[in-house]
Order: C-alpha cells, then structure tokens, then sequence
C-alpha cells in the first residue's frame, strides 16, 4: 500500500488525489493510532508551496543568504534548502517534501517573511506504483519525533519503508551504519547489515516492500530490482558502485603546473644517471646535525646537494645558462639559485636558494629552512620563487630511485635525486662493504648541453659528495 | 564543583544503547561539559556535531570551550572586510568561520565561550544571557552588567563584554555567546581592524563595540572561577548536578565522524570560499623609476574565486600578451596571495627573460597579492 504522511500542520495543502490499493495490506506492521491513507499514482506531480515556518522570538522577516538548491534539482526530504539569516541567528531551511524544486521565491540578500511561499515543489509524480515513502498520518505530534528513531543520545534518520525493514528483521537502527546523506539509513545499508550477520542469503522481501526510488542522481534505482525478486538470492558485495565522474576546472597550482610543463615540451630533454655511494656522506652529517641543531637549524643532505651543484656549475657554467626564445643567444647567469622542488599541500611549488655560489653549507641550510617552513604555511613571496636558475629535486624523501625530471624554464638542466639505499658494493680490494648508495637522474636541454657535459658535471658532482673532503679543497 | 573525566562517565555509552544505569538517565534536564581543547576547529566541529546528532528533547546541553588565538568570524561574512588576514597570517592566529550567523570575534585563552544546545522549540537567547548575568552577580555582587535587546552583555553600561551568536537547524537549535575576561585587547583591535579599502558587499557586517575586560574591572576574577560559575547556576537553574564532563573533540568514539566536521572547517572552500560575492575597487600606487602610476583594479570575487579582473595599466607597460595571460590567469582563481604567487611566478618563466619587464612584472604582482 502507498501511504502518504499528511501533516497537520496548517500551512499544507493536503494531497487530493485518488485512491488506489496497490500493495497488500498484511504486509504492514503499523501500530494502531495511525490512520493509513492510501494515494494514487497522480499521473503529473503536484506543486506545493512550501512556506517559511516560524522561527520563534516573534521574528518575522529573514534574509535569504545562500541557496542549497537550484530550479529543476531534486530534493528529498529533510535536505537543506538554504541558509537564511535574522539577527545574528543563521537557520538552516530543510525540505519537508520530496520531489523537484520549481520555482525560488527569493534571490540571496531578498527578505524572507515567515508563512510565505519560500519555495515551490513538485512533488515526485508516481511511476505507477511505489511512492517517494512511506507516510502515516500522525496524530498531533510534531512529525520530526516520529520519524526519527531516538535512541538515547543519538538520532537516526531512516524512512519508515527502512525502519520496517529493520523491525521486520530484528535489527536495531542504532547498530547500523548509515551511508545515506546526513548518515540517513538506507535500505542497502539494512541489506549490507544483514548479509553480514546472516550469510548471503537475505530473507524473502515482502511483497509490499515499497523502496524509496533513487535521491538525486546518487543512488542506483532499486525500485525494479525489488519488484522482480520473489525468491532470496544470495547479495552480491560490494553493493553497485553509487559514484560518478566529478569535472572540476584546473585553476592554482595546477593551472601552473600545466602553463609551465607545457613550455617545458619546446625543450628537447636528454636524460643521464648514475650512482652515487654516500657512504662518507652519512658519516659526516651524522657528525654534523648535533651541532646544526645547537644552532637552531634542521640539516638534512639537501645543503650538500646544493653546496656540490654549485661548485659544479663553476666548471660548467653552461649548465647554468639560460637560452632565448628564438635560440638565439645564450646568457650565462652569474648567480647560482638553485631551486628545490617541494610537495606542499596544494601542489609542487619550487623556491630557490639566492647565490649559493657564496653561501655555505649552513648558509644554505638555514636559508632551506625559511624556505620549507614558508612553503608549508602557503606564505612563499615572489622573490622566492622567481630568478631560479638550476634545480635539484629530491623525490628520493618519498620514494624512488630513478627519474626523468622536466626542466622547468628558463632554465636548461635539473636533477632527480632517488632515495638512500643500503647495498652491498665492492671495494678496491675486491671485498663486499655496505654502502649507502644514492641515484641521480639529470635531464638536460640538448640544444645547447650536449652529454658529455653532463657526464663530466655529475662526475665532479659525484666526487665531492663521495669524498666530501674534496669540497673543502675547492671552496671559495 | 566536580570535574569528572570521562573514563569514569557513562553518558556517552548511552549513543550504543547499554542498559547501565547511566549519567544520562540521572541527569534529567540537563548536562555540562567542557572541552579540553584549544582548538578552534574542533570546538568549533563539537558544537557541530551535538547540533547534527544529539537529541536534545530530555536533556539540554551548556558546551564550555576557549580556544588559543582565532579570530571567528559568523557564518555570512566577508574575511577580508572583517580582519586583517595578513597580520593573522604573520602572527599565526588561526582564522575560523562558525556555522551561525553574527559578527567577527576575537578568541584567545581570555576569552571563554558557552554554548546552549536546546530543542528549536526551547531556542531562547534572552533566558540564557540572564541566566549569565545572574552567575556574574551572585559572583561578584557589585558588577554592573546587564543584557541589551541586541543581545549583548554590557559591562557599566557601556563596555561590551559577551556578543551572541545563534544557529537553528530543523529540530536543533543552539546560542553561543564569548565572555572577556582577560583577553589581550591589544591583539584583538589589531587583529579586528582590516586595512582593506574599496570592498563593496552584502556579506554581514559587523559592529564595532568599545570592550573591556572583566579581569580589568576586578583583579580577582579568573576565567576558571567566570566558567565555575555559569556551570553552577545552569546546574540549578536545569535541577542537575554540578558537575561538569570533560570532552576530548578529537575522540572518534565519542563523536563519530567528528574528524571530518574539524577537516571541513579548515578547508579553504569553507573558510574563504563560503564568502558571499564581493567586488572590489581600489587603485594601486605604484612607484616605478621616479614616476608614481595609478593603476585602478577592479575584481569581482564569488566563492572566494575571482570572476572578472580588471587592471588599469599604461598603455604597453607591460607587453599585451603577458597582460591578458595574467587576466586569464587570475580569473578563476582564487583571492589568495598563495595561489597568486604561484600563478604570476609560473608566468614569468614563460615570457622573454629581461630585467626591465622582470622589475615591472614583479612591482604589479606583488602590489596586486597585497590586496589579498
């Protein structure tokens, strides 16, 4: 049986409409002070109004400040309709019907006044049999107590088509967990709960069993499985899939990312890596860091990185050049910035270390320091971010061993560091030591950087971090 | 005054139905707590889940919570119009947006905050704010406080001390109002007072209101014994007991789903994009090589993103190409200097590398992120 919950509430016009016994009655288990009506399959959805209830302390008018919904979306019962505001008390309008907005009384900043139209709705047209929901007519008690469930505490929201479901299977709502929205009940997440308790096999659906059709676009229509099924079948899990594609345009740091990797295609990229054993390395920030610290600075292996690109970039200059749009010249830039990619929240960012070429070790850390906690508070200047002029990423902190960066322009090489990896390697005299190996991955403009330059940086590169002493040798 | 932890309390067992005789059940009409963060956000998401999950038929709730340094602001309302975003930015106070309407506050541990949870149809501010007054006075006999018709607490008939804010939803309704007792004035005004010029908007405005501090008026009072004494005459006023049940809002088994409320409040979309539509009309002064250029800026902001943007240049101060791709850039965007940084610095790797352009590029960006 279809049954409509009439309210007594004055500002709704009842539903006339006729009368049609589509359901066995035996399968409802009502209690007795609720009087059933039985309604039709209307053939096109009735519009009612829906009037701006009272929102007590005698106010009157409202101002309408945000709208939930649009002409044309559907709504279900208990969604918010919009946010209207009087006198520093912000109220939330939630939908008493189902069905489709049709038409919005008011536009954002209007004045509302209270027992008029607010919003008109369509309610949902029948399909010929099931209804949105089940309703009762209730007597004179305000219908929120009714519909929801109060468990100690705690509210459940579920229609009266789940909440029969779930008496009919002994199941307490409060153990369930809802999926639906506001965490409402649905009638998959009954199923879910009881297939979980039983085995797979589900008890045979009553006849009657009305199921509320799809809300918004989310759900998938239930309706028609439910009619055709008379016998139990075993429930397939995971229940359908309810999710759909979401297009979202690209705007910030990914707009940015797409401006400048596709500058970046113009640039024909080589790659070449090799292996770097760290061993020394290690040793000697372990003895280092204590003494960062009491300085008041974190130092990781970056500062090093960094420190040993610059000393490179001095016999390579041209690793640190810049071509022109047209290939025409080429500008030898005199600072070494050198820029350090970092995974921030919204995306990758990368800001650069100024004139590394007379910076130290700890210069540089510090100055790393700025930059990383500028970087996760979202508080990068322009300054820090422009006039690069090399790059080293270490994506190694995350995972990986070999890259294939892409060089960020104007710029003509950059440096994928992998991560730090214990392995066994052979000495001079031929015996298995531990090492503590590390990849780099350069990639490099070939118009004007051709392999052998590149082979002969990252060899010297190489040097000074396998044997650090040497970077003493060649400090300026 | 009890203050029970809540290992030892029941009330919250009642959620999953145990058949314990439990707090809930002896305290009718009534229950206090208070949370042990300082968190804006999640005090903020508490308040949020009480509204959305408790039922509040048999038993009313009084929330006490204080945050460390925030500035609030009502759920209508425009940050850039209310605060000084950038000086929050510097001195890291947090920036929140509550889900009920009013004006902007300022938060700091001397400042404290009670919230009224009742049914929609118990919802009564007037009620609440005097049954504040009365803790006051029976407090301290001689304050002169008392509430306005706009729901203010006024401190000597002139000083405001509590401002309300209220939130109804469609069986939930509650009223929070602040109470100074010894919050940093200095930080307040300057953190209240926006330097922004040429915003025009519908967003709700907020009033301006000379304040003082209860601790200014008597040395001796202390937030503690001010929230001591709420709870007291709540406790009488609902016949419960004085007690008060510490809550820990990062306790997913108390508050499920309550990680998700804190998380939303601090998106962006909810704290900046939720901004009603703005426009915003000023003229930048800029000095470039001994000449000052007036460059008038006119944007047009909606959830925070900007719609339109328009900046008055000289003409071919900036090569045409570069200037419709920064238009094209900021628009859609969003209103903030991070994501502007990020833009503008992104487009200049783009364009012919030249110091001149460089230094204009860079004098109209960083004038054009100040605004933000």
């Amino acid at each position: 049986v279809c049954i409509h919950r009439v309210r007594s509430c004055s500002s709704i016009r009842f539903i006339k409409s006729k009368y049609v016994c589509v359901f066995d009655k035996s399968a409802l288990k009502f209690s007795h002070q609720q009087r059933l009506f039985r309604t039709s399959a209307v053939s096109c959805g009735q519009i009612v109004q829906f009037k701006l209830s009272d929102i007590g302390e005698g106010i009157t008018e409202v101002t309408v400040k945000e709208w939930y919904i649009k002409e044309g979306d559907s709504v279900s019962q208990f969604d918010s309709i919009c946010e209207v505001q009087s006198d520093k008390a912000s109220v939330t309008i939630t939908s008493r019907y189902d069905g489709v907005i049709r038409k919005l009384h008011y536009s954002i900043d209007d004045i509302a006044f209270v027992g008029k139209p607010l919003v008109d709705i369509e309610i949902d047209a029948s399909k010929g049999v099931a209804s949105e929901e089940d309703v009762v007519e209730t007597p004179p008690m305000s219908h929120e107590e009714h519909t929801h469930q109060e468990i100690k505490g705690h509210k459940t929201l579920a229609t009266p088509a789940v909440r029969r479901l779930a008496m009919e299977n002994n199941i307490k709502l409060s153990e369930v967990v809802g999926t639906g929205k506001d965490n409402r009940i649905l009638k998959e997440d009954i199923l879910n709960y009881l297939a979980k308790q039983t085995g797979a096999i589900l008890p045979p659906s009553p006849k009657a069993e009305i199921v509320p059709p799809p809300r918004k676009a989310e759900a998938v229509p239930t309706a028609p499985k439910d009619k055709a099924r008379k016998i139990p079948v075993p429930v397939s899990r995971p229940i359908a899939f309810a999710g759909k594609d979401k297009t979202e345009p690209v705007t910030g740091f990914q707009k940015a990312m797409v401006k400048t990797m596709s500058a970046a295609l113009k640039i024909p990229h080589f790659g070449y890596s090799d292996e770097i054993d760290l061993t020394q390395l290690v040793q000697l920030r372990e003895e280092l860091k204590p003494l960062a610290e009491i300085r008041g600075v974190k130092l990781s292996f970056m500062p090093f990185f960094i420190k040993a690109a610059s000393l490179g970039l001095l016999q390579y200059p041209i690793l640190n050049a810049s071509l022109d749009e047209n290939c025409q010249n080429v500008t030898y830039k005199a600072s070494h910035n050198i820029g350090v990619a970092m995974d921030t929240e919204q995306g990758l960012i990368v800001p650069n270390v100024k004139n590394v070429q007379v910076c130290s070790v700890f210069d540089i850390a510090v100055e790393l320091n700025r930059l990383q906690s500028l970087g996760s508070a979202g508080q990068l200047g322009t300054s820090d971010l422009t006039g690069g002029t090399f790059t080293l990423s270490n994506i190694g902190t995350i995972g990986g061993t070999y890259a294939k960066a892409v060089i960020l322009p104007p710029e003509v090489a950059i440096g994928a560091l992998g991560k730090i990896q214990v392995l066994p390697r052979f000495n001079s005299k031929g015996e298995v030591f531990k090492a503590q190996i590390m990849n780099v991955s350069w990639s490099a403009d070939h118009r004007i950087i051709d392999g052998a330059t590149m082979a002969r940086f990252s060899n010297l590169w190489k040097s000074y971090l396998e044997n650090p002493a040497l970077m003493l040798l060649d400090l300026k | 005054m009890v203050l029970q932890s809540l290992k030892n309390c029941f009330w919250l067992s009642c959620v999953v139905r145990t058949p314990k005789a439990c707090f809930w059940s002896t305290a009718s009409g009534g229950l206090i707590i208070q949370s042990v963060s300082n968190d804006v956000y999640q005090n903020l998401a508490v308040e949020d889940w009480i509204h959305d999950h408790m039922d509040l038929e048999k038993q009313q709730v009084l929330f006490l919570w204080r945050n460390s340094p925030a500035v609030v602001i009502g759920r209508h309302q425009n940050p850039w119009q209310e605060c000084n975003l950038r000086l929050l930015r510097q001195k890291n106070i947090k920036l929140a947006r509550r889900k009920s309407g009013g004006g902007t506050v300022y938060h700091d541990l001397g400042n404290i905050n009670l919230t009224f949870f009742t049914t929609r149809k118990k919802y009564e501010r007037m009620e609440n704010l005097k049954l504040v007054v009365k803790a006051l006075k029976a407090l301290r006999p001689q304050l002169d406080v008392h509430v306005t018709d706009r729901y203010d607490i006024l401190l000597d008939r002139q000083y405001k001390i509590s401002g309300t804010a209220a939130k109804l939803g469609r069986t939930s309704a509650y009223h929070h109002c602040t109470l100074l007792c010894n919050a940093d004035k200095f930080a307040l005004s300057s953190a209240l007072k926006s330097p922004f010029k040429g915003l025009k908007s519908n967003a709700t405005p907020s009033v301006p209101a000379l304040v003082k501090n209860l601790f200014e008026e008597d040395p001796s009072l202390t937030s503690e014994m001010l929230l001591d004494a709420i709870a007291k005459e709540y406790a009488v006023q609902h016949q419960i007991d004085h007690h008060i049940t510490l809550i820990n809002p990062a306790d997913e088994t108390l508050f499920p789903g309550i990680s998700d409320k804190t998380k939303e409040l601090q998106t962006w979309e909810w704290v900046y994009g939720k901004t009603p539509k703005f426009s915003v009309s000023t003229c930048l002064n800029m000095t470039y090589k001994d000449s000052v250029l007036d460059v008038k800026v006119n944007m047009d902001v909606k959830h925070g993103r900007i719609e339109v943007c328009n900046i008055d240049l000289p003409e071919q101060w900036l090569p045409p190409g570069l200037y419709s791709e920064l238009v094209k850039s900021l628009t859609g965007s969003k209103f903030c200097p991070n994501e502007t940084t990020t833009l503008v610095t992104t487009l200049l790797r783009v364009c012919p590398q030249d110091d001149e352009l460089y230094s204009r590029w860079s004098l109209l960006c960083e004038n054009m992120i100040r605004l933000m």
